[in-house]
C-alpha cells in the first residue's frame, strides 16, 4: 500500500469518500430535502471525475500488486460510465421530484454502483472483479425496488436480486474452477498458464464466468430478468440500468477474455458468437409484440448487446474497438430515448404505452422529429450514427473471418427495424386521438434534442471517438 | 474546382438545414420563403452541375471528378462519375427545380415538405456519385426516409398503407443487398467501387444442399443485388408497391419517384450487376429478359383497365422500365445505350405526365378518369401539352420516347428474337392505353357540370412544362447528345462483360 497505489485508484477513492460523506449529510442533514442538492453534487462530481480521467494520466498503471489496472481501456469505459450515469441522474431528478420518489439514498446508491462499475472495468484479478461486480449489483437491487409502495417495483427488485444471486453463484463457481486449474486468480497469472494443452477445467470455468456475465449484460439466453425489471422499476432507474451497467459489464467481458484468456481465443469466440446471434434475433423478434415502451427498450437492449458481442466475438483489437464505439453510441442513444420516455405522461401520470404516441407529431413536431431520428438510429438505418455502430461491428466480424456472424447480424437488424418503425408509425401516422403529453424539464429537453443532433452530426467524424477507442482497444489486446 | 460533385450533392442539404434552423412560423410569408429558398437551392445545384457536364470528357471511360477522403471507421468518402452516371446526375439536378416549382400550391407543412425534397435530392445525387460501397448503401437506404415521409404525410387517403408497402418492399430488397455487400467485402477485401469493378468474383459452380449453383458466388451476389434493384426498378412481379405509392403520393412526390428514384434500380444494374457479376448476369439474363417482356405486356394490359389516372401512368412506368431491364441485360451496345436513353427520356416524360395529372387534380381534386371528359374545350393549352407527352409516352418518332425503345428493341433482337417480338407488341399496347386515356379525359363534349368552370393552365404551370417539352423534343431529334456521352463508357462495359463471360458453343451475341 503505497502512495502510488492510492494515486491510481484516486477517482474511486474520491467517489467512495463522497458516498460516505453524502450518506452522513443526508441522514443527519434533512433526509429527502437534501436529495436534489445531492443529485446535482453527485452529477457534478461524476462530470469532474470524467474530465480528470479523460484528460489525466496516460499510459498503463497497476496498483496493489496487479489487482487493479488503470489503462486506456479502463479509462475509456470509465468516462462513458461516469458521463452516462451523470446524465441519467440529471434527467431523473425532475421526474422523481414530481412523483415524490426522490430519496436522498438514490444518488448515494448510484454512486456506489458507479464505484463498483469502475472497479469492474479496472479489475486485474478475479477477486477484484467479483468485488466490483457485487458492489454494483447490490446497489442496483436496492435501486430497482426503490418505489417501496409499488408491488411491481418490489417485484422487479426481488427478481433482479434472485437472478443476480444465481449469476453470482455461477461466477464464483467458474472462478473457483479457474483458480483450481490455473493456481492463481490474477489475470496475468492465468494468461501465463495457458499454452500447450488448455486444462478442460479452465475452459469450463471460463464458460461459467461468461454465462454469469451474460446475465449482467442481459445477453440471451440469460436475459429473462430484463423485460420485467425494466418494466417494473421506476423509469429513471430503467434508464440507468440500460446505460452505465451495460457498459461496465460489456467492458468486463472484454477484459476477462482478453486479459486472462487471451491465449485461447478459439475457446471463447465461439461462445460469444453464439450469445451474440441468439441475442440479436431474440431481441429483434420478441420486441415486435410489445406494447409497453419500457419492455420494448428492454428487448432493444438485448439486441444491442448482441451486436456489441459480435465485436467481441471477433477476438481482435478491431473487434474491441468496434465494441467500444458501439457501446458509446448505444449509451448515447438510450440517454436520448429515455429522456423522452421519462417525459411521457397523461394527466400528470407517467405512461409507457406505445399507442399513446398516436399522432404525437401534430402536437410536438420538434420532439417527434428528434424521436424519429433516435428510432431510426436505434434501428440502424443509415445515415444515423446507429448504422455506423452496427456497420463497424459487422466489419470487424468479416475481417476476423466470421462472415456468417455478420450476415446473421444484418438479417437480425432488418427484423429489428420493424418495431422501431412501428413507433415512428404511431408518431406520424397513427390513429387520430389525444396523444400523450410530453412534459419535459429543460435538462431532459436538452438531452433528447442534443442526442438527436449528435446522431446526425456524429457521422462527420464521430467526434474524434475513433482514435481514442483504437488506443483503448490496443491497450487491451496485445 | 475539384469538389464539384460534393458541392452539388450537399447544396440542397445545406439549404434544408438553413430552412430547418432559421425559418420560423407557418404564415404565408414563411411558406413563400421556404418555397423560394428551395427553388433557389435546387436551381443553384442545377447551374453548378452544368460545370460538371461541361468539364466531362466522354472519351475517358474511367471515373472523373474523383474526390477521395478518409472518413470514419476505415471508410472512405469517395465520389466520382463516369459516362454511365453523369447523365443521371444531370437528370436529377434538372428535374428538381421543376419538381419544387410544381408544388407551389402545397399548403400543409410547407417547410417540412421542402426540407424533405431537398434532403431527397442530396441523397439521390449521392447514390449516383458514390464510389464506395458503404457510401452508396448509405445514400441508397437513407433515401427511403424522406420518401416514406413524403408519401405518409402529404399523400392521399390510403397514404399510410402505401408508405408502409413502399418502405417494407424496398427495405427487404436492400437487406439482401447489404448481405451481398458483406460477402463482396469478404471476397475482395475492399469497398472501393472502381477496384471492385475490376475484381474477379469467384464464379466456380458449386452445390449447396443438393442444388447446383451455376456461376457460383457471382450468381448468389447477383441474385441478392437483383432483389434490391428489381424492387426499386420495379420489375414484374415485385412492382405492386409502385401503383399504390404513386396514387397516394402528392404530385411532386410522384414526379420524383417516377422520374428519378426508379432510375436507381437501373443504375444499380449497370454499376454493380453487369460489370461486377458478369457470369451471374449471363446465367440469369434470359430469365430477366423474359421477365421484362412479361412486364411490358402484362402491365400494359393492366394499365388499360385502370380507372385512376395516376395508377394508369404508374403501370405504364412499369412497362417502360421493362424496356430498360431488357436493354441492360441484352448486354450489347445498342441495348445498354437504349436502356440509359430510355431512363433519361422516361424521366422527362413520366415526370411530365404526372405533372399533367397534377394540373387537373389541383383543380378538381379527383384522379378518376370518368370524372373528366372534353377538357379540350376549356383547356386548349393543357390539351396540347398532354397530347405531346402522351405521344412521347407512346414512343412517337421525333420524341425521346422513340429513340430509347427503338435502340432497346434493336439490341434485344440480336440476343433473343422472341423476347423482342413479344416486347414490340407492348408498343402497340402502350399506344392503346395512352391514347384511350387521352380520349376519355380530353376529347369529346364537355358535358360534366363540374368541369364547366375549369380554367386553363396558369403561366407558372406552362413555365414548368416548357423545359420538359424542350428536352423531350431535343433528345428526340438529336439523340447523340446522350449517346455521345454514354457511348465510350458503355462500350468499355460491354467489352469487359463479353470478355468475362465463359464462351459457350453457341454464343452468337452480336457485337457492336
Amino acid at each position: 500500500m503505497t502512495a502510488a497505489d492510492f494515486n491510481t485508484i484516486l477517482p474511486e477513492f474520491i467517489l467512495a469518500t463522497f458516498a460516505l460523506g453524502a450518506l452522513m449529510f443526508g441522514a443527519y442533514g434533512g433526509k429527502d430535502k437534501t436529495a436534489a442538492t445531492l443529485v446535482w453534487a453527485t452529477s457534478g462530481l461524476f462530470f469532474a471525475l470524467a474530465l480528470y480521467i479523460g484528460f489525466g494520466a496516460a499510459g498503463e498503471r497497476m496498483a496493489f500488486g496487479g489487482l487493479f489496472t488503470d489503462d486506456p481501456f479502463a479509462r475509456f469505459a470509465k468516462v462513458i460510465i461516469l458521463v452516462s450515469a451523470a446524465c441519467v441522474m440529471l434527467m431523473a431528478q425532475d421526474y422523481m421530484q414530481r412523483r415524490d420518489l426522490l430519496r436522498f439514498e438514490f444518488p448515494i446508491l448510484v454512486t456506489l454502483a458507479v464505484i463498483g462499475m469502475m472497479v469492474m472495468v479496472s479489475a486485474g484479478d478475479l477477486m477484484t472483479l467479483y468485488m466490483g461486480l457485487e458492489l454494483q449489483s447490490l446497489s442496483l437491487y436496492v435501486v430497482a425496488a426503490m418505489r417501496r409502495d409499488s408491488t411491481k417495483s418490489s417485484e422487479a427488485g426481488l427478481k433482479y436480486f434472485l437472478l443476480g444471486a444465481l449469476s453470482s453463484g455461477m461466477f464464483l463457481y467458474g472462478a473457483s474452477l479457474a483458480y483450481g486449474y490455473a493456481g492463481t486468480t490474477q489475470f496475468a497469472g492465468i494468461l501465463s498458464t495457458l499454452g500447450g494443452d488448455t486444462p478442460v477445467g479452465l475452459t469450463i470455468g471460463l464458460v461459467f464466468m461468461l454465462a454469469a456475465l451474460s446475465f449482467k449484460v442481459s445477453a440471451a439466453p440469460f436475459h429473462m430478468w430484463t423485460p420485467d425489471v425494466y418494466e417494473g422499476s421506476p423509469t429513471p432507474i430503467t434508464a440507468f440500468f440500460a446505460t452505465a451497467p451495460k457498459v461496465a459489464a460489456m467492458a468486463l467481458i472484454a477484459r476477462l477474455v482478453h486479459d486472462a484468456f487471451g491465449g485461447i481465443p478459439a475457446e471463447w469466440t465461439q461462445v460469444l458468437a453464439a450469445l451474440a446471434v441468439v441475442s440479436m434475433f431474440l431481441g429483434a423478434i420478441a420486441a415486435i409484440g410489445q406494447r409497453d415502451i419500457k419492455r420494448l427498450m428492454a428487448y432493444s437492449s438485448i439486441a444491442h448487446m448482441g451486436y456489441a458481442l459480435v465485436g467481441l466475438a471477433s477476438g481482435t483489437a478491431q473487434g474491441v474497438q468496434a465494441m467500444l464505439i458501439y457501446m458509446a453510441i448505444y449509451v448515447t442513444m438510450n440517454v436520448g430515448t429515455f429522456a423522452f420516455i421519462l417525459s411521457m405522461e397523461r394527466d400528470g401520470r407517467p405512461i409507457t404505452d406505445i399507442q399513446s404516441l398516436n399522432m404525437f407529431s401534430k402536437k410536438e413536431p420538434l420532439k417527434a422529429l428528434a424521436l424519429l431520428v433516435l428510432m431510426f438510429s436505434l434501428a440502424g438505418v443509415p445515415p444515423m450514427l446507429g448504422f455506423f455502430g452496427k456497420f463497424y461491428v459487422l466489419k470487424a466480424a468479416v475481417d476476423a473471418g466470421m462472415v456468417w456472424l455478420a450476415i446473421a447480424g444484418a438479417v437480425a437488424s432488418v427484423i429489428g427495424a420493424f418495431y422501431y418503425l412501428r413507433i415512428v408509425f404511431f408518431i406520424y401516422f397513427g390513429k387520430e386521438g389525444e396523444p400523450a403529453d410530453s412534459n419535459m424539464a429543460p435538462v431532459q429537453w436538452v438531452m433528447m434534442i442534443g442526442v438527436a443532433v449528435i446522431m446526425v452530426l456524429g457521422i462527420v467524424n464521430l467526434f474524434g471517438l475513433e482514435p481514442v477507442a483504437a488506443l483503448a482497444a490496443e491497450a487491451l489486446v496485445r | 474546382m475539384d469538389n464539384l460533385l460534393s458541392i452539388i450533392t450537399f447544396i440542397p442539404a445545406v439549404a434544408a438545414v438553413i430552412m430547418a434552423l432559421f425559418l420560423r412560423g407557418d404564415d404565408v410569408a414563411a411558406q413563400n420563403n421556404a418555397k423560394w429558398l428551395a427553388l433557389l437551392a435546387t436551381s443553384a445545384t442545377f447551374l453548378v452541375s452544368l460545370f460538371i457536364l461541361a468539364g466531362f470528357d466522354p472519351g475517358n471511360t474511367s471515373m472523373q471528378f474523383v474526390e477521395e477522403y478518409d472518413w470514419i471507421l476505415g471508410l472512405k468518402y469517395k465520389m466520382g462519375v463516369d459516362g454511365i452516371s453523369v447523365l443521371f446526375v444531370m437528370l436529377t439536378t434538372f428535374l428538381m427545380p421543376i419538381t419544387i416549382a410544381s408544388c407551389w400550391t402545397v399548403e400543409t407543412r410547407v417547410k417540412e415538405y421542402m426540407i424533405a425534397f431537398l434532403m431527397l435530392e442530396t441523397l439521390m445525387l449521392g447514390v449516383f456519385c458514390a464510389l464506395d460501397l458503404v457510401l452508396f448503401y448509405l445514400f441508397f437506404e437513407a433515401g427511403l426516409i424522406p420518401m416514406f415521409l413524403i408519401i405518409g404525410i402529404w399523400g392521399g387517403k390510403e397514404r399510410i398503407y402505401a408508405a408502409f408497402k413502399f418502405f417494407l418492399y424496398t427495405f427487404l430488397g436492400s437487406v439482401l443487398m447489404l448481405v451481398a455487400m458483406i460477402a463482396m467485402y469478404w471476397d475482395a477485401g475492399t469497398t472501393d467501387i472502381p477496384t471492385l469493378l475490376t475484381h474477379d468474383f469467384a464464379s466456380e459452380t458449386f452445390s449447396v444442399l443438393g442444388i447446383t449453383v451455376v456461376g457460383g458466388l457471382q450468381t448468389m451476389l447477383f441474385l441478392a443485388f437483383f432483389a434490391s434493384f428489381a424492387v426499386k426498378m420495379p420489375m414484374w412481379p415485385v412492382h405492386t408497391w409502385l401503383p399504390d405509392a404513386h396514387v397516394q403520393a402528392p404530385t411532386a412526390g410522384s414526379v420524383v419517384l417516377a422520374a428519378i428514384l426508379l432510375k436507381m434500380g437501373g443504375y444499380g444494374f449497370l454499376r454493380f450487376s453487369l460489370p461486377m457479376f458478369p457470369v451471374g448476369s449471363d446465367v440469369l439474363a434470359p430469365v430477366v429478359l423474359w421477365m421484362s417482356a412479361i412486364a411490358i405486356v402484362y402491365t400494359s394490359l393492366v394499365a388499360l383497365a385502370q380507372q385512376d389516372m395516376k395508377k394508369l401512368i404508374a403501370y405504364s412506368s412499369v412497362a417502360h422500365m421493362g424496356y430498360v431491364t431488357m436493354g441492360i441485360f441484352a448486354a450489347n451496345q445498342q441495348g445498354i445505350d437504349g436502356a440509359i436513353f430510355q431512363m433519361i427520356s422516361h424521366g422527362f416524360i413520366s415526370g411530365a405526365l404526372f405533372l399533367c395529372v397534377g394540373v387537373i387534380y389541383d383543380r378538381m381534386h379527383t384522379r378518376d378518369i370518368d370524372a373528366y371528359g372534353g377538357l379540350v374545350n376549356r383547356m386548349p393549352a393543357y390539351a396540347m401539352i398532354f397530347m405531346f407527352f402522351t405521344m412521347a409516352n407512346v414512343g412517337l418518332p421525333g420524341t425521346s420516347g422513340f429513340v430509347g425503345e427503338f435502340l432497346v428493341l434493336v439490341g434485344v433482337f440480336q440476343v433473343n428474337t422472341w423476347v423482342a417480338a413479344v416486347a414490340t407488341s407492348g408498343v402497340i399496347l402502350s399506344a392503346a392505353y395512352a391514347l384511350w386515356l387521352y380520349r376519355r379525359v380530353v376529347m369529346g363534349e364537355l358535358i360534366k357540370e363540374a368541369l364547366k368552370s375549369i380554367t386553363d393552365m396558369t403561366r407558372r404551370e406552362k413555365a414548368i412544362f416548357a423545359p420538359l417539352v424542350f428536352m423531350t423534343l431535343l433528345l428526340g431529334v438529336y439523340p447523340s447528345l446522350v449517346t455521345d456521352i454514354i457511348g465510350p463508357s458503355v462500350t468499355a462495359l460491354v467489352t469487359d462483360y463479353q470478355a468475362a463471360i465463359p464462351v459457350l458453343g453457341d454464343t452468337q451475341l452480336a457485337q457492336q
